[in-house]
């Protein structure tokens, strides 16, 4: 027996130990690849298995009874609910009525606080006199979790849409306005120096060396901002809605309808991972040359 | 075009309380019309700090630069500065990045685009006017930023090491095409570099700085961009007996203020 012949045979003997000497040794690139690029290569069939087997996983569970539907209803049941729903609608009101309703106040929101954040996010870093003034008071409420303050914004602004649309705007104000403020930074000096020795001034140097230049960094503020907005639309719904996807998620766990918790968590879920989607789309379009000079 | 730099100092503040720095003291240069002018020394001998003067990003902290009788006070069209990188804009294409001046100057669309024709042909970009400029090599990227700077007919162009970030080959051939534009153009520079070799090969003149506090010790006038020109070539002229003892000579300047350290 050759020696190569003797290693197979070890390495048939145990399948375990072959296998983690598969995912410890440093395999040489193939040709097109870098070598020791950390975490290259394409996941898509690896995360689209993981859905698949979380999926099975939760079906049998619930198919084999081990959990109460109480507790985690069967993936079908939660689909035949959306399909009832759809139809007959929830509280009176149509599921496309209560999925309007909640992106009219999370899209609302963010157009707002785009609309103020970015001009007044680059302001704040183009000017001392802006960033002294406004720093202040976005750096205190920031860290600050939105149920915290509802109770004022209540208090303030009542119990309609004023507040529901303020609280979300809030949330999605700071993390786009401080984008838009570090994003002032991302033109290079010599990129600003050589619109000035053309004979720019300062209203130009900010339309169109500066705002360009941020434009990957406010894109991506806005990214995480519509999160934010996400995250805080169920605070926003839990005092006087009656409708909305976040309203119709709380008023079924007081009557313990579990299915249409997890049914409007999933659609929640659904909207924002379109909607980034979109956003990717768009970084596209504008920005295709982010991270290439 | 005349430059005049007049006693010239800048005094940098000490960073939270530490000792002021001298980066220029007592410069004082006169450029004339068509002069080529080289500035060589080692880092931190104050090079970059006088193109900023002269590009007016810096004030003097005492002296004045006056061009053409003038007071700079500010950077202007009349200063044209290419930079060794990071200068272009890559939202923009090739073309609307060489009309980027202009645009800036609002030239309607139709002027601006006869007056880039002619220096996307001189610089040999044709073909290239819709790539995106990240997409180029860095020696085009840098002859966009050469016609960038040339379309709004400065007086003065200032270079600050604009072949730096070049590889040798492309190096070579970059200089040999400034040395063209500069004398189809008939254009004064003012050209910073590290590399001697280059010094000599461009300048009408040479200035040799030193550091600590930064200031002009030499200044040789240089035959070699003419005897170029004249149709020798670049090679021969740097391989030459009388270019390689200049080489030697400012060499040796630039390592005895090195060794000084």
């Amino acid at each position: 027996m050759s020696n190569q012949n003797k290693e197979r045979g070890k390495k048939a003997q145990s399948p375990i130990r072959g296998l983690i000497v598969r995912l410890a040794r440093e395999r040489p690139t193939r040709p097109g690849e870098i070598y020791g690029v950390p975490g290259s290569g394409d996941t898509m069939i690896l995360s689209l298995a993981t859905i698949g087997i979380l999926l099975f996983v939760w079906w049998l569970i619930t198919a084999l009874g081990w959990v109460k539907p109480l507790f985690v209803p069967s993936p079908q049941s939660i689909f035949i609910r959306f399909l009832s729903i759809w139809k007959e609608g929830f509280t009176g009101s149509p599921l496309w009525m209560h999925i309007l309703i909640s992106a009219w106040r999370v899209f609302g929101a963010f157009l707002l606080a785009c609309a103020i954040g970015i001009p007044l996010g680059l302001a704040m870093g183009m000017s001392t006199l802006i960033r002294g003034i406004f720093d202040p008071p976005i750096e205190f409420y920031r860290p600050i979790p939105p149920l915290a303050y509802l109770p004022l914004m209540i208090i303030w602004f009542g119990i309609g849409e004023t507040s529901k649309i303020l609280l979300i705007f809030l949330s999605v104000f700071a993390p786009v306005a401080l984008g838009a403020r570090s994003g002032v930074r991302s033109a290079a000096i010599e990129q600003i120096h050589a619109a000035y020795s053309f004979g720019a001034t300062r209203w130009q140097v900010l339309r169109h060396v500066i705002l360009p230049a941020a434009m990957p960094e406010i894109l991506t503020a806005m990214r995480i901002g519509i999160g934010f907005g996400w995250t805080t639309l169920v605070a926003a719904e839990m005092v006087a809605a009656t409708k909305g996807i976040g309203y119709m998620v709380l008023s079924a766990s007081q009557f313990l309808q579990t299915a249409v918790v997890i049914m409007g968590i999933v659609v929640i879920a659904a909207i924002a991972y379109l909607f980034d989607l979109l956003m990717r789309l768009v970084e596209r379009k504008v920005v295709p040359w982010k991270g290439k000079m | 075009m005349r430059l005049n730099i007049e006693n010239a100092t800048v005094i940098y503040p000490g960073i939270s309380g530490g000792p002021v720095t001298e980066a220029l003291q007592q410069i004082n240069l006169t450029m004339e019309d068509g002069d080529f002018v080289v500035t060589i020394g080692a880092s931190g001998c104050g090079k970059s700090t006088l193109l900023n003067l002269i590009a007016g990003f810096l004030a003097p902290t005492e002296g004045r630069i006056m061009l053409d009788g003038a007071a700079v006070e500010g950077p202007g069209a009349d200063r044209s500065v290419i930079f060794q990188k990071h200068a272009l804009l890559p939202w923009l294409n090739v073309r609307d990045n060489i009309e980027f001046g202009l645009m800036l100057q609002g030239h309607v669309k139709e002027d601006r685009n006869k007056v880039a024709d002619r220096f996307i042909k001189l610089l040999g970009l044709s073909g290239f006017e819709d790539s995106p400029v990240y997409a180029l090599s860095g020696g085009m990227q840098q002859r966009v930023g050469i016609a960038r700077a040339l379309t709004c007919d400065p007086k003065l162009l200032l270079m600050d090491e604009p072949l730096g970030a070049l590889d040798a080959l492309t190096r070579e051939k970059a200089q040999e095409l400034i040395l063209r534009i500069w004398h189809d153009t008939g254009k004064s520079v003012f050209f910073i570099t590290h590399s001697v070799e280059e010094a000599l090969f461009m300048g009408t003149r040479l200035v040799v700085m030193s550091p600590r506090p930064g200031r002009i010790t030499h200044e040789f006038n240089l035959p070699f961009s003419k005897q170029f020109l004249d149709g020798i070539s670049a090679r021969s002229v740097k391989a030459s007996a009388e270019f390689i003892e200049i080489r030697e000579e400012v060499l040796a300047i630039i390592f005895s203020d090195v060794e000084a350290e």
